[in-house]
């Protein structure tokens, strides 16, 4: 393994990941050596709509995918409207190819408690839930046991360490629902419903969890609130690109020869990734990626340069998501990766909108048809058009996320599709399968 | 007709007071988990149980319980086993893993060895790609397999043994494991410490430690500044901003609040006006006012084109999550719930 230049190697930027080399950093003493409870001793010396105001200053934006401004949403918020407020965390960590919140939560779990109480603190709100994926459960230990010596040590409470705020935080395991990382739905699970998106406007601001109004954050988001306490809104802004501002963990599976987690600086380019990485495994050569995740579209060899942040990948016609990077090589069909995908959002399709539910169901079949090479050129035309009638008519971003893979896929890679359906690539599924006729 | 003991219940009654005493609803979640603990799976006994303590009735709590993969409706057995197919470890062999391990236990999706010892599942993405083609025994993980570490795993487990994990805790049952789903601690000794960092997750910071790479500028006394110095900084920069001959529009996709000035329209008008573009006078939007219908529907084709533009402007989110809030609109949605 060649080492990275220089230049590459000063896009590393380790912030939010970097106490998980203390072995023991889950542990509150550990924690507190490294720092910790150190920001929230100085928020909480500081007025709310201060801390608001820091995080529009730091340029914080969602860390699960939408990007959305954190200190706008915690704005939106209506203060001394007499109700009672909630910060809700997303910890459902589902996206195919994401997995950068499920360490955090295992190595560094205070540093979310911590954001958490922060968060809380900035919004007024005396209640917080953190909503982890079910399948999370060593992540779920940790940030139960973290909670617990919280709550021993007076970070969590009444009156907190004396400022007269009180907070309560409940960790709450979700039961293998991907839908409900949307955050509505989220909302919904977590009330006790079948996890489903609900129609919006109103949205959670002001009509969220028990309809009051609640923030809901990532876990990256509110990790990051911390180290913003503490370091600034400048030092913050020093790392990313004017409009992504801050580190940002970028997982990277697949063909490369060092999968892993790399925090480096936002508009980090998968070129320089990939130096970071130990590049391609022996034999392989890049054929396609994902950006963010199996909701954004494909990305090809040619996109090795796109910077890697929001407005960057939308520029290159998709989207930075989770900046789950799975990198596929000229060994990987782009058609069964696709086929593979859409099963699970078929799976994972909550069945509340017709669109996804239907159009899901029907293109795994289409797929299936292709790949057991019994396709014809008029699928390609009824995928495209299934794709129209999901992407924008579903409820909720899972339907939209379906469609990128396929609508891509038939944009970079049509060949492929043609190779089954004019029999010159072998039949990857067996046709006893597939079911009626088309 | 099962009796769940009194120490569920009494469980049952510390998971209820977790949440607002008029929401005990959101208890549903861990309580079914607390049913699975004593019973393997969600029965209809479970079920009414669940109802009986937040005062359901068991058709609500059925339509919970069958939404969620996670709560099984037939008994399982004592190790969960649950081999990652989904794309990045399908295509890095778990398909194998998965055919591999149906085919020695004889069993397939969902369902459970004679023996009573493992219940076999294909799982959607665990959230381990670094470490893939993966799979979980009770959820605790075992990375990097192949089909003969992963017949290993289970044949270990048949005969009665534990096998350790990759990364997370030495394994407990499966019902077990539903007393830690439904919120209450591992109270085994040990356990919570077990699962120190694989190799991939700490990669891109062993890179930064090896070479001496930090980021520079962190001061952790930095002030916070209070609102009132920011609005004046603020001022300040809008000040120069006006100073200048011709003033940048914004880009797109700015972090900076890109509101519109607020109007005085009620919502009722500004929906009038919505509807009906045309209208000379903007009348408030009567109950059952029909919208009227565009004469010429888009061509699929025509979408297509509009769909670029679409995932631009309204991008659907990596995490299966809403497309980006536009700020406006959340803005709007505000001002009229404070109405």
């Amino acid at each position: 393994m060649t080492t990275p230049r220089p230049d590459t190697l000063a896009k590393l930027t380790p912030v939010l990941t970097k106490r998980w080399l203390s072995p023991d950093a889950w542990r509150i003493g550990t924690y507190e050596r490294l720092d910790g409870y150190a920001a929230l001793r100085k928020a909480l010396k500081a007025h709310p709509d201060d801390l608001i105001q820091l995080v529009k200053d730091s340029g914080l934006r969602g860390r699960g995918g939408a990007g959305f401004p954190t200190g706008l949403k915690w704005g939106f918020i209506p203060q001394g409207d007499g109700k009672p407020h909630y910060l809700v965390v997303n910890a459902d960590e589902g996206e195919p190819g994401t997995c950068k919140d499920l360490p955090l939560m295992t190595h560094d779990p205070h540093s979310l408690v911590e954001g958490v109480i922060i968060g809380s603190y900035a919004i007024r709100a005396s209640r917080a839930y953190i909503y982890i994926r079910g399948e999370a459960v060593h992540a779920a230990r940790r940030l139960r046991n973290a909670v617990q010596e919280a709550y021993a040590k007076g970070y969590l409470g009444k009156n907190i360490l004396g400022s007269g705020f009180d907070l309560e935080l409940v960790v709450h395991s979700g039961a293998g629902a991907y839908i409900c990382g949307e955050e509505t739905a989220l909302l919904d699970s977590l009330e006790g419903f079948r996890g489903q998106p609900r129609l919006r406007p109103p949205f959670p601001a002001t009509h969220g969890l028990y309809a009051s109004p609640t923030v809901v954050n990532n876990v990256g988001t509110i990790a990051s609130v911390p180290y913003i306490v503490l370091g600034g809104a400048d030092w913050w802004k020093s790392m990313g690109t004017e409009k992504s501002a801050g580190p940002m963990i970028y997982s990277l599976s697949g063909r490369i020869a060092d999968p892993g987690q790399y925090e480096c600086t936002m508009g980090v380019t998968l070129r320089e990734l990939l130096e970071l990485a130990g590049g391609m495994q022996p034999g392989h050569n890049l054929r396609f990626w994902t950006p963010g995740g199996s909701s954004t579209p494909l990305l090809t060899a040619e996109h090795l340069d796109v910077p890697l942040d929001f407005e960057g990948v939308a520029a290159a016609g998709s989207i930075l998501g989770t900046t789950a990077t799975q990198i596929f090589s000229d060994q990987d069909c782009p058609v069964y990766a696709t086929y593979r995908w859409l099963e699970f959002y078929h799976h994972e399709s909550c069945g509340k909108c017709t669109p996804c539910r239907e159009g899901n169901y029907w293109m795994v079949r289409v797929y299936r048809r292709i790949l057991a090479g019994q396709g014809t050129h008029e699928d390609l035309d009824t995928l495209l058009d299934t794709c129209d009638n999901i992407l924008g008519r579903s409820f909720c971003g899972l339907g939209d996320g379906a469609t990128s893979s396929v609508t891509s896929s038939l944009k970079y890679f049509k060949q492929d599709y043609l190779d089954y359906i004019e029999g010159r690539t072998a039949p990857k599924l067996s046709d006893k399968q597939l079911v009626g006729a088309h | 007709m099962t009796t769940f003991t009194e120490q569920t219940r009494e469980r049952a009654r510390e998971i209820i007071a977790r949440y607002p005493a008029d929401r005990s609803r959101s208890a549903l979640l861990p309580l079914l988990h607390l049913v699975q603990s004593e019973e393997g799976y969600v029965s209809p006994a479970g079920v009414e149980f669940c109802a009986d303590v937040l005062g359901l009735n068991k058709a609500q709590v059925g339509a919970v319980a069958t939404f969620y993969t996670m709560y099984k409706r037939r008994p399982t057995g004592d190790y969960l086993v649950s081999v990652c197919t989904n794309t990045m470890c399908n295509v890095l062999g778990g398909q194998e893993v998965y055919d591999t391990l149906a085919e020695h236990l004889g069993v397939g999706h969902d369902e459970t060895t004679a023996d009573g010892k493992v219940t076999l599942e294909h799982a959607e993405c665990l959230a381990a790609c670094d470490y893939g083609p993966v799979m979980t025994v009770n959820y605790d993980f075992f990375d990097g397999v192949d089909p003969q570490a992963a017949l290993g795993v289970v044949e270990e487990l048949r005969s009665g043994g534990r096998p350790m994990p990759t990364r997370g805790a030495r394994l407990c049952t499966l019902k077990e494991m539903a007393v830690q789903l439904a919120g209450f601690a591992d109270e085994r000794e040990g356990a919570v410490a077990d699962g120190g960092p694989g190799e991939p997750t700490l990669r891109g910071l062993r890179l930064a430690e090896q070479h001496g790479i930090s980021v520079p500028g962190y001061d952790p006394n930095t002030p916070i500044r209070s609102k009132a110095e920011a609005d004046a900084a603020a001022a300040r920069a809008k000040a120069a901003e006006q100073a200048k001959p011709a003033p940048a529009t914004t880009a797109n996709g700015s972090t900076a609040p890109d509101v519109k000035a607020p109007d005085a329209k009620s919502p009722e008008v500004r929906a009038a006006e919505t509807r009906q573009p045309d209208a000379r006078t903007a009348v408030p939007d009567a109950p059952g006012t029909r919208i009227p219908a565009d004469p010429t529907p888009p061509t699929p084709r025509d979408a297509r084109e509009a769909e670029a533009a679409g995932v631009a402007a309204n991008a659907p989110a990596g995490d299966g999550k809403p497309a980006g809030d536009e700020a406006g609109a959340q803005e709007r949605s505000l001002k009229e719930a404070q109405k």
